[in-house]
């Protein structure tokens, strides 16, 4: 091979790597092997992920990732400051779906620090979880059919998922990075008027996902550039810890919803579609029919939402209403003690893993007692499902990898933390 | 008799010695292995067939600082079959750990990152490069005496 | 009120060409989409039926530096990205202009950190700092109006007798 180009680039580790990877060799009298690179900058790459792909002809031999162009320190940042201070920045992890990993950073600390939580902000939670995982899957819908050469669903999709960022708007004042819960519930109740939008929204939505599908599931293009592509087999996908779509798009019925209930999942009715054939169009499927399912919870909790309190009533712990605070003294000295020093969990530490969009969305804590963690590690859904992707590519051609990717479908605000 | 009690039963009746601590805080199952039979608990935990830990979830470090062990790798595993997740800690002597990505093939990048960020040094890992870091970077940024905002010239940018 | 009907009353008008070029530049402004985090999905809005950045023309994204002439550079760049923007702001022809979308573009935002760039000014020309993490789609369509307004006032003889070094065109 040519040594001169593995003297040329500057990240020489990179290209070892990927000439060792001798897994798939195919006698070629020409010996005409390329490396070629794709990204960071790559519209098919959802982001700033880097590939560097060995090719033999159109055949893919070798591919080797390469992350890090969005490592913003995430791990460091969490261990100077505290629990209440973090929550903005577990927005721009899986950016997008927001509200979902809103949720799994506070369940992780109230599980580290015992806060009980009232029902209602749990249920409120559940709502803003599933309407984030709607507006998660649609943009990877819509994303992943842009790759294979359909637009019109991408406009679609957006359209529909406006509709969501308008409601979150609505609630937590920001469109798009909402930072909404709060450690012992959420930042404020949701109004009746802010339901009835969600309720309009919801009665509307089966007919779009209709619309989606019909344009999909009956085009030609569309499947034959899926079928059959990036096959992962349920072994693999075990073996290198893949999760959420993916995952059981290879036949494995694992959900964490189901599987390990947290807020009142268990209460809820809703399937979890499960593929075998572990392609491309499987991990479509499966997420068209979470869409379907998680619109499926939200009519459910809007149904059952009881009354009551937002947030825990645990005052050195949980920030008190700002309108306690102006006129209470107790409350203003709470207030300052948590938003200056951090509310104090107990010496220990915790795993706290949800469903997100992308897969398994875990946060390990090591608190040492003081009022920021030890040691904070997030365990990203997506950084463990680039990992399949050398798995998967070999073999294949090149056009068939924007298509993979777009079925894996990987955030890299997460994936790099 | 329930899992957790089953798990630390079979661990003691195979592999003498090899639990030195059993915690459990807020429901999550821990246990402290000795470094040398690390590799070992994990086969034992993934082939047992009531037990069958076939999913490895995440593979990290933390860095006490101060203490005499200065590193302890902490791995979390899940049990597709029995639903559940149990968190593996091993106390490290040096800087230097048995890599698990012989017993399941996601370590391997897991204990990348922690090698990018801890320095600590796998042994027997088929592939011990930088995850997130650029490769000339000299430092091990989550280490407790790396500052936060970096060491200013320490990654070039390029000119204006 | 369009330009034909400007012209069929009086029949012609005078003008530079400066100005006309200038006219015909900023409405046709091609931007590069540098999504890099977060705020490119907030970009992804922009381009999309409820915002609509055609009412500017500027709805043609190219992925190709060589096509465009505005980089809109969104999400947070860190020191291993830098190069990459930097080299694909290179490779841009002239003229072309730069919008820092974001809080994190501009002044690294919240991730005062080991591996974020405190602002892309350190290793780019920035002609607008956007406000906002990220910023409403609004927000990157008063940006690209101020680019416009900048566009405007640009002269040909700005671009005249420069080094090709300095219009872009690097030694790589």
């Amino acid at each position: 091979m040519d040594n001169r180009i593995l003297k040329d680039e500057s990240n020489s580790q990179i290209l070892q790597a990927l000439m060792a990877d001798t897994d798939i060799s195919i006698d070629d009298a020409l010996e005409n092997e390329m490396i070629l690179n794709m990204g960071p900058q790559h519209p098919a790459t959802h982001g700033v992920l880097r590939l560097l792909l060995r090719l033999d002809g159109e055949t893919v031999m070798a591919c080797v990732p390469e992350l890090g162009y969005l490592h913003r320190g995430y791990e460091k940042l969490a261990e100077n400051m505290s629990y209440m201070e973090y929550i903005p920045h577990t927005d721009r992890l899986d950016y997008t779906s927001t509200m979902c990993n809103n949720v799994a950073y506070v369940l992780a600390v109230e599980k580290l620090a015992g806060i009980e939580v009232p029902k209602r902000a749990q249920y409120i939670r559940m709502l803003m979880a599933e309407l984030s995982r709607i507006a998660g899957h649609l943009i990877a819908i819509g994303t992943f059919a842009m790759d294979v050469g359909a637009l019109t669903v991408l406009l679609w999709a957006f359209r529909e998922r406006e509709k969501i960022q308008e409601f979150y708007d609505k609630v937590a004042g920001a469109r798009f990075t909402t930072s909404y819960t709060r450690i012992g519930g959420v930042a404020a109740d949701v109004t009746d008027e802010a339901l009835a939008m969600i309720k309009n929204f919801i009665d509307n939505f089966d007919p779009a996902v209709d619309e989606i599908e019909k344009i999909l599931n009956t085009n030609r293009i569309f499947i034959d550039r899926l079928e059959g592509i990036g096959v992962l087999s349920k072994e693999d996908a075990i073996r290198l810890g893949v999760t959420g779509p993916t995952l059981r798009g290879s036949g494995v019925e694992h959900d964490i919803r189901r599987s390990n209930p947290y807020l009142f999942y268990n209460e809820m009715d809703f399937k979890v579609p499960v593929y075998t054939e572990g392609d491309c169009l499987a991990r479509y499927f499966v997420r068209v029919e979470e869409v379907r399912e998680s619109a499926k919870i939200v009519r459910q909790t809007l149904e059952k939402m009881p009354q009551g309190e937002v947030r825990a009533n645990s005052p050195k712990k949980v920030l008190p209403y700002k309108t306690e605070i102006y006129t209470k003294m107790e409350e203003l000295i709470h207030d300052f003690m948590i938003v200056n020093f951090g509310m104090n969990p107990p010496v220990g530490e915790v795993y706290s893993a949800v469903e997100n969009p992308k897969g398994e969305l875990g946060f390990y804590i090591v608190s040492n007692g003081k009022g920021s963690p030890w040691r904070f590690k997030i365990r990203s859904p997506s950084f463990c499902n680039i990992q399949a992707l050398p798995t998967i590519i070999k073999g294949s051609m090149i056009s068939d990898v924007v298509a993979i990717i777009g079925s894996i479908d990987p955030v890299m605000g997460e994936a790099d933390k | 008799m329930e899992l957790k009690e089953v798990i630390i039963e079979k661990l003691n009746g195979t592999l003498k010695g090899a639990v030195l601590e059993v915690t459990d805080f807020r429901g999550d199952l821990c246990l402290t292995v000795a470094a040398d039979k690390i590799i070992d608990v994990c086969t034992f935990l993934k082939s047992d067939n009531d037990l069958e830990f076939n999913m490895c979830e995440d593979v990290t470090a933390i860095d006490w600082a101060k203490r005499k062990m200065r590193f302890t790798m902490v791995y979390h595993i899940y049990s597709l079959k029995n639903k559940f997740r149990l968190r593996l800690k091993v106390n490290l002597e040096g800087e230097t750990a048995h890599s698990v990505s012989s017993v399941w093939a996601s370590a391997n990048w897991y204990e990348r990152e922690t090698f990018d960020m801890f320095g600590i040094k796998f042994t027997g890992h088929p592939d011990l490069r930088r995850v997130y870091m650029p490769e000339e970077f000299e430092y091990h940024p989550l280490r407790k005496e790396f500052p936060l905002l970096g060491i200013p010239g320490s990654i070039p940018l390029p000119k204006k | 009120m369009g330009l034909e009907a400007k012209l069929t009353s009086d029949g012609f008008i005078t003008t530079t060409i400066d100005a006309v070029i200038a006219w015909a530049r900023k409405n046709s402004v091609w931007p590069m989409p540098m999504g890099i985090s977060c705020c490119a999905i907030e970009m992804m809005a922009v381009a999309d039926p409820k915002y609509d950045l055609a009412r500017f023309g500027s709805e043609v994204m190219r992925f190709s530096p060589r096509q465009s002439d505005l980089m809109i550079v969104a999400g947070t760049v860190t020191y291993k990205m830098s190069k990459v923007v930097r080299k694909i702001y290179d490779q841009m022809p002239d003229p072309k202009w730069v919008i820092a979308m974001g809080a994190c573009t501009s002044t690294g935002g919240m991730y005062r950190t080991y591996s974020v760039v405190q602002g892309i000014d350190q290793f780019l020309p920035v002609d607008v700092y956007t406000a906002g993490c990220p910023p409403r789609p609004e927000n990157l369509i008063n940006a690209l109006m101020e680019i416009q307004d900048i566009i405007s006032k640009t002269r040909g003889r700005d671009f005249q007798d420069k080094p090709l070094l300095e219009m872009g065109f690097s030694k790589q």
